[in-house]
């Protein structure tokens, strides 16, 4: 008898399944939830934002948004199985999301073998849209270059021109490095670049580390360092003056996922790449904070900007055509302009990196707290190579 | 000259913190002979609790008690996992411990962020030593003067302890002979735990006095446990003074190395060990093992090969394999391909480990040659994936040709910790070779051939290689070379005397488990479609060390059953909830408790199971025996009875 009650649940549920399915759209998302919750957790929560408001009103042509997503542990090979599952399992129309560079990459090579499209949320290297760029991949974040390009815009302001460099040994750090080292020397060719050091990611040892930077005597410091490392840098750092008399540089530290755990220990002045939630007063993102702290009484970080923006692209690109196959949704997806709390974007269809902007300002500290101030926002668009140079810089598909 | 003298004192503070935690690790291994995977995890847990203590506690009692309280609470969980759960599988076979502790670090890991949540957190500065004070016209932070006093002082309260008190005496002399402190008479049962949660407390000593100087992190225990091992083996196995000389060793050779090369600290510590142990094989401060008893359990029930009824039911299982892809998804069938790779890695694991006797610690390291053999063929020759899958393993074979003759002259933990490092070394050399291997973001495009690119094709593919590659070791272990392999592992001095060139033959073996990991790592690059650093780093060797012991590291053919149940469970677990670790660390903790010799281990003590003898001898008992915390040295003498 109960076993029967079991089945006749099952069938009950299986039936209302498919019925819902029938006025449903599935979109698959991945990324390292268990891994980097410190993340991943501020965007969901944006995720979630932006798919409330999606489906509250109506939904993509009177069908619900529903997104499914996974973990990766951190791990492209485990990416690899839940995108996997997502496509042929639970049949989404597309993926997106990723946290790491090589988790996107891995994704983006998926997309390409198995022709679904991929939109890659957060992974910041250059080589997703152009080295190893391909038809079905998109990319939402500002990128490396482009924040390197703000950066090395105010540094090249400075008047410093003995530079050293402290950035995490991987591919993020190495890319971004170069690419300010390049883009800085062409605004002044006079800078040189006097020390480096690479410490392994998440085991920095801060003491000898700086004292090696402190001891090539720099006039500014380029850090690329963040989370747990960036912390020991700077208690560090500041307990032995090497950052005091130093212009400093410090790539996504006014981010809050970074920021706010230095709380009075924040160095002040340092130009920053990051997300001042509390002093940014477009209209579009006074509406988004508002909806945001409504939801979640608590304030949003830069991943919440990342996950709202995410389902945004992913719902205009839905709307913006009726065929969702791969190839209709591609097309759809090139030169798309979707709205997001940092104002339009367009998704750009010679390289597919969309035009997403920074904040660029300086650090300061206000009652025990960190926070930027001389808040400037930089469009995406002014920071990238034309369209022609960008698709040049893309493998011949 | 100055700026040099600096630079060691730096290197002195980080060898402090890193000392506090490999002291405790060496003095737990020492007697208890764990090698306790969660120790990063108390390190961790340490943090976290003095983070909580300091936080609420302002001013200098409440830091320095907060730091005291912290490293106290977390010593009296580490005696309580003692005492719960290792208390119940001291007779299991040798690292069988390794995966419990592996289990509980996992489940700490998403314990700490449920608790104290996702965020990064800042403790205070010590109160009185948050400035710095002034040498030679440089700041050094006055914190670091006291972590580099901090260093000694331990080192000589250790000395004092071990070499003044009559608990000191028991525990150096079971450091040396445990089953003739058992015999006569100390109580061993509250001497491993005592043991056990001093080490414990040192380890979370170690990460309360970290507070002040960075943030407490989820995933802080990482970023120590290996390093701090290999601290340990660089030192000698249970040598606090080794391990003291060992981490201003490692600083301070990573102090300097950066300032020569900016990129060296990633392997550091490897290197050193590496050096370290082909020249010292016992480590700086070890003495070579004492002739090693025969290991009881393995002998117990001797191997035979399959039975003309076992065979038959093998070939229906390989033949309802087969015919999966008759019936379900392509994403079953991606898995499934997936679960037969890591089969075979195990399998090949395990030959080295059970019919060798060689615990490898990075065995990752000629699965992941394999993959990156694989991927050079396509990538820079042009190979097809027929090609690429013969060439990829040659690779690895390559590999464990080199790394293996250095590693059999080793043996036990020093045998393990050579091939992690080896493992580490060639990791690096994936990681920062980014001209080559593309670095961290790997190597993309190493799709199958047309054929293959089907789930079903390649799924027949992978089961085809699979069911040859384990049926081969399986032969290779009643081969005349697989009992050489076997008389070497029981009786180094025997086998020498009747002709067997025992070094030799664990070189071959290391050989041909290299190479079949490498097939393992071919076909992993071409169902995935890509090839990453991950697959030579530690988790992936940990997973293949995890399949083993679950299996059942006595048997024959467990690493088989155990890489199926570990593999699937994983999978399915990270696709259901988020807090995988958790469920998947709970799930290994039970699956240890109640299988003590493996789920192969279990099902044939179960299948030989005979009545009790009258005095409670015999698989069954030993069992019981198991839960009633008995010392060691008994359950062995009564296994080899």
């Amino acid at each position: 008898m109960k076993r029967m009650m079991g089945l006749a649940l099952a069938a009950l549920l299986m039936a209302s399944g498919a019925a819902r399915a029938e006025g449903e759209i599935k979109v698959g998302e991945i990324n390292s939830y268990s891994a980097l919750p410190g993340f991943t957790d501020p965007y969901r929560k944006g995720m979630e934002l932006a798919l409330k408001e999606i489906n509250d009103a109506g939904g993509i042509k009177g069908k619900k948004l529903v997104i499914i997503s996974k973990d990766d542990g951190g791990k492209p090979g485990d990416a690899l199985t839940a995108a996997n599952e997502l496509v042929s399992r639970d049949g989404v129309v597309m993926i997106a999301g990723g946290f790491l560079s090589n988790v996107g990459l891995a994704l983006s090579d998926f997309a390409k073998q198995k022709k679904v499209m991929y939109l890659a949320s957060e992974p910041l290297t250059d080589a997703l849209v152009w080295s190893k760029g391909n038809p079905y991949t998109f990319r939402l974040r500002t990128s490396n270059y482009m924040q390197a390009a703000m950066l090395a815009e105010e540094a090249a302001k400075l008047p410093a021109k003995r530079w050293a460099t402290i950035a995490p040994n991987y591919e993020f750090g190495q890319s971004f490095v170069a690419a300010f080292k390049d883009l800085l020397k062409k605004r002044r060719p006079d800078v040189e670049f006097v020390a480096e050091q690479w410490p392994p990611l998440n085991k920095i040892d801060a003491g000898p580390v700086l004292q090696a930077i402190d001891a090539a005597n720099p006039d500014a410091i380029l850090n690329a360092t963040f989370a747990g490392d960036l912390v020991k840098l700077v208690r560090e750092g500041n307990t032995r003056g090497v950052f005091k008399n130093r212009a400093v540089v410090s790539y996504l530290t006014g981010e809050p996922e970074y920021l706010d755990p230095l709380k009075g220990e924040t160095p002040e002045g340092w130009i920053v790449t990051g997300y001042p939630w509390y002093s940014i007063d477009t209209p579009e993102h006074k509406a988004f904070l508002d909806a945001y702290q409504q939801l979640n009484k608590d304030y949003p970080r830069l991943g919440s900007i990342v996950g709202y923006s995410t389902v945004k692209s992913i719902a205009a690109v839905l709307n913006a055509t009726d065929d969702h196959s791969n190839e209709g949704l591609v097309k759809a997806m090139k030169n798309l302009k979707v709205s997001t709390p940092f104002g339009e974007i367009v998704y750009r269809g010679a390289d597919h990196q969309s035009t997403l902007g920074a904040f660029v300002g300086k650090t300061a500290l206000k009652d025990g707290k960190g926070i930027m101030v001389d808040v400037v926002f930089k469009k995406g668009a002014d920071y990238l190579p034309s369209e022609d140079d960008a698709a040049k810089m893309r493998p011949a598909n | 000259m100055d700026f040099l003298l600096i630079q060691a004192l730096s290197g002195l503070a980080s060898a402090a913190s890193l000392f506090l935690v490999a002291s405790g690790l060496s003095i737990i291994f020492g007697v208890t002979r764990i090698v306790n995977f969660a120790h990063g995890a108390f390190y961790m847990l340490g943090a976290y609790v003095a983070f909580t203590l300091t936080d609420r506690f302002a001013g200098p009692l409440g830091f320095w008690g907060g730091l005291l309280v912290a490293s106290l609470v977390v010593a009296a969980l580490g005696a309580l996992m003692e005492m719960v759960l290792l208390r119940r599988i001291y007779q299991a076979p040798e690292l069988f411990q390794l995966l419990a502790t592996f289990g509980v670090t996992l489940m700490v890991q998403d314990l700490v962020v449920l608790i104290w949540g996702p965020d990064d957190l800042m403790g205070p500065r010590a109160p009185g030593l948050s400035g710095a004070f002034s040498l030679f016209g440089r700041l050094v932070p006055s914190y670091d003067i006291l972590l580099i006093l901090l260093g000694p002082a331990v080192l000589g309260l250790l000395w004092l302890l071990f070499h003044r008190t009559r608990w000191g005496v028991l525990v150096r002399a079971a450091t040396q002979d445990r089953e003739m402190v058992a015999s006569l008479g100390v109580n061993q049962k509250w001497l491993f735990t005592s043991v056990f949660a001093l080490g414990v407390f040192l380890a979370a000593l170690g990460g309360a006095l970290q507070i002040p100087r960075t943030t407490v992190t989820h995933y802080m225990d990482l970023s120590i446990i290996v390093e701090v091992f290999v601290v340990v083996v660089i030192g000698g196995l249970g040598s606090v003074t080794g391990a003291f000389i060992a981490a201003v060793l490692v600083s301070e050779l990573n102090a300097f190395g950066i300032l020569v090369l900016p990129k060296i600290s990633m392997i550091t510590v490897f290197l050193v060990m590496a050096v370290v142990l082909v020249v010292r094989p016992w480590g700086l401060f070890g003495k070579p093992d004492a002739a090693p008893r025969a290991s009881a359990g393995i002998s117990v029930r001797p191997w035979k090969p399959m039975s003309v009824l076992e065979r038959s039911g093998v070939a229906l299982v390989v033949l309802l394999a087969a015919l999966l892809p008759l019936v379900s998804g392509s994403y079953a069938l991606s898995v499934g391909s997936e679960i037969l790779v890591f089969v075979l890695f195990a399998a090949s694991l395990h030959f080295m480990m059970t019919v060798g006797g060689l615990s490898s610690f990075g065995h990752a390291a000629y699965f992941g040659l394999g993959a990156y053999g694989a991927a050079f063929a396509v990538t820079y020759f042009g190979a097809p994936m027929e090609a690429a899958l013969l060439l990829g393993p040659l690779l690895g074979l390559a590999g464990a040709v080199l790394f293996g003759w250095f590693c059999v002259r080793l043996s036990g933990v020093y045998f393990a910790m050579l091939t992690l490092a080896f493992a580490q070394i060639t990791w690096s050399v994936a990681f920062q070779w980014v001209e080559v291997t593309g670095g961290d973001n790997g190597i993309l495009g190493i799709w199958p051939s047309a054929w293959a690119s089907t789930p079903q094709g390649f799924y027949w593919l992978t089961l085809a290689v699979v069911v040859v590659g384990v049926a081969l070791l399986r032969m290779l272990v009643f081969s005349p070379f697989g009992f050489g392999l076997r008389a070497a592992r029981d009786s180094a001095l025997r086998a020498e005397a009747i002709g067997i060139d025992g070094k030799r033959t664990q070189w071959a073996a290391f050989m041909v488990a290299g190479t079949f990991a490498g097939i393992a790592g071919a076909l992993f690059a071409f169902l995935k479609g890509s090839v990453f650093p991950e697959t030579l780093a530690i988790p992936m060797s940990v997973d293949g060390l995890v399949m083993v012991l679950l299996g059942g590291i006595e048997t024959v053919s467990g690493a088989v059953v155990g890489a199926v149940v570990y593999k699937a469970l994983a999978i399915w677990l990270m696709s259901q909830t988020e807090l995988s670790k958790l469920v998947l660390g709970g799930i290994i903790v039970l699956l240890v408790v109640a299988f003590p010799k493996g789920i192969v281990g279990f099902l044939e003590d179960w299948r030989h199971r005979r009545p009790p003898a009258p005095n409670g001898a015999g698989p069954k008992a030993a069992g019981k025996a198991a839960t009633e915390a008995a010392p060691v040295g008994i359950a062995k003498l009564e296994a080899a009875r």
